[in-house]
């Protein structure tokens, strides 16, 4: 009576670091792209980086990165379980441009102070206690949120 | 439900300066964790047969009443069946200790009994001998309610813990609080989010597959949060456990229960 799934892979977990962490070498971080906010929107992409739709689709629904499942819904085919504790992401390009976007999956602590939302590009000093080979860190990759947001702009 | 209030906030820009108070308030009435796994799951952990926590509870028994080359057993002063032991006190567990002037876990009083009466070295924090001795002596005490003081020394204490507990912590940047009091009931993907209570601990753990006691699972959920998790012996550790336990207050007991 096992259950199949882990938290590990309900939420946040699978930390590709982690094999190399078991080898006591994390991989370096890559260097964080400062980035600025105007009128609660981040305008310039991160890095001055391109998305890809198609990867971030992948990103969003891979639970060892995005893993926004975890939390939205979203209109992902042959997934069997969403989290209920966020707002849907169906649509979500009605009513949010790509500039607000970008701040909601960089750090939406700027809109809301108690958002529970992981910053996903949340400036690696503000973080207490990150674990072992998290030091210094974001959550993703730079491109990887590009990615993400070029996907988020489909939904419409 | 909150969080189409948290949206709709968000979206009206007023920001959440008042329902950082909403947000820090502990889930009333407690409820067990058993009253949000699954029902097969409380189906196994009411059924002693299925119930693989009881495995620990057997192990935990003849540790028990193993005895040392000081020939002084657990047993020797508890009885072979514990029942020297008052389920009342074992439910007051985390304690505070005047002689030592700090809290004391179940674990920690098995550990310094072991070295103080049978002259043994303290096992390892969360070593399977460890932890099976703490599920047989808290099961003793099954069916009691969870009654950790809150008054006098334990106070302070506990509000430090509540502080903790409030904490961001890790590249997930979320406090306990954030899960266990903004969400019970609420799914992270298929799992259904509890209070995060201690009544049933130690516990067998469905996605382990093994035993976690308090601490333990503790530590799993830090992990989880790509957080640092606090030593078993930290300060940190002991306030976090003490204040969760006492959440617990007035929850039956369940050791072993079985939990995700
Ligand atoms: C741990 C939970 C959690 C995870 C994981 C998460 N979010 Fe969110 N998200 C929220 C919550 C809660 C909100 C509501 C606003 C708030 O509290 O900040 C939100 C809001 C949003 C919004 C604004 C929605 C609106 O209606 O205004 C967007 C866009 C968004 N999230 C995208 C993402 C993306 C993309 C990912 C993954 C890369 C992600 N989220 C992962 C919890 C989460
Ligand atoms: C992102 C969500 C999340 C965060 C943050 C989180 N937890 Fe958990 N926790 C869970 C889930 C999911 C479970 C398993 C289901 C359950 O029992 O709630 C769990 C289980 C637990 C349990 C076991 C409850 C039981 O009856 O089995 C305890 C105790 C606990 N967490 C304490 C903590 C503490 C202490 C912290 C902070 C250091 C914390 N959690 C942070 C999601 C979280």
């Amino acid at each position: 009576m096992k259950t199949v799934n882990t938290l590990i892979f309900l939420l946040f977990a699978t930390t590709p670091s982690l094999a190399a962490e078991a080898e006591g070498v994390p991989p370096p971080p890559e260097a964080y792209c400062k980035w600025e906010m105007v009128n609660y929107s981040i305008p310039a992409p991160l890095c001055g980086l391109k998305g890809d739709a198609l990867r971030g689709e992948k990103v969003v629904a891979d639970a060892s990165r995005g893993n926004c499942l975890a939390c939205h819904e979203l209109p992902i085919k042959g997934v069997e379980a969403y989290g209920t504790i966020a707002p849907p992401l169906s649509g979500i390009a009605k009513r949010l441009a790509e500039p607000q976007l970008r701040l909601r999956v960089v750090d939406s602590r700027h809109l809301n102070p108690n958002s529970i939302m992981p910053g996903f590009y949340r400036d690696p000093n503000l973080i207490n206690r990150p674990g072992k080979g998290y030091e210094g860190r974001t959550f993703l990759a730079a491109q990887d949120v590009e990615d993400v947001i070029a996907y988020l702009v489909t939904l419409k | 439900m909150i969080t189409r209030t948290l949206s709709r906030l968000l979206v009206s820009g007023f920001l959440l300066a008042s329902a950082g108070n909403v947000l820090a308030e502990a889930p009333k009435p407690a409820k067990s964790g058993y009253e949000f796994v699954k029902e097969e799951t409380r189906a196994m952990q009411d059924d002693e047969v299925e119930n693989t926590g009881f495995i620990a509870v057997e192990q935990g028994r003849e540790l028990f009443n193993e005895s040392p080359a000081s020939g002084k057993s657990c047993a020797s002063c508890h009885g072979e069946m514990g029942e020297k032991l008052d389920v009342k006190n074992l439910a007051r567990y985390p304690i505070y200790d005047k002689a030592l002037g700090g809290i004391v876990r179940l674990d920690d009083r098995i550990n310094i009994c072991r070295e103080k009466q049978s002259g043994e070295t303290p096992l390892p924090a969360y070593s399977a001998e460890l932890i099976a001795l703490e599920t047989f002596v808290r099961h003793l005490a099954v069916g009691e309610p969870v009654n950790v003081q809150i008054d006098g020394e334990m106070a302070d204490l506990l509000k430090k813990g509540e502080e903790l507990y409030h904490i961001r912590f890790g590249l997930i940047d979320m406090s306990c609080a954030h899960c266990h009091d903004s969400y019970p009931g609420q799914f992270i993907r298929g799992q259904k989010i509890s209070q995060g209570q201690g009544n049933g601990f130690p516990a067998y753990r469905l996605d382990t597959g093994e035993m976690a006691n308090l601490d333990l699972r503790i530590k799993q959920c830090l992990v989880l949060m790509r957080a640092e998790p606090f030593a078993p012996d930290a300060e940190e550790s002991k306030l976090l456990g003490a204040y969760i336990m006492s959440r617990s207050n007035g929850l039956k007991i369940e050791a072993p229960a079985i939990r995700y």
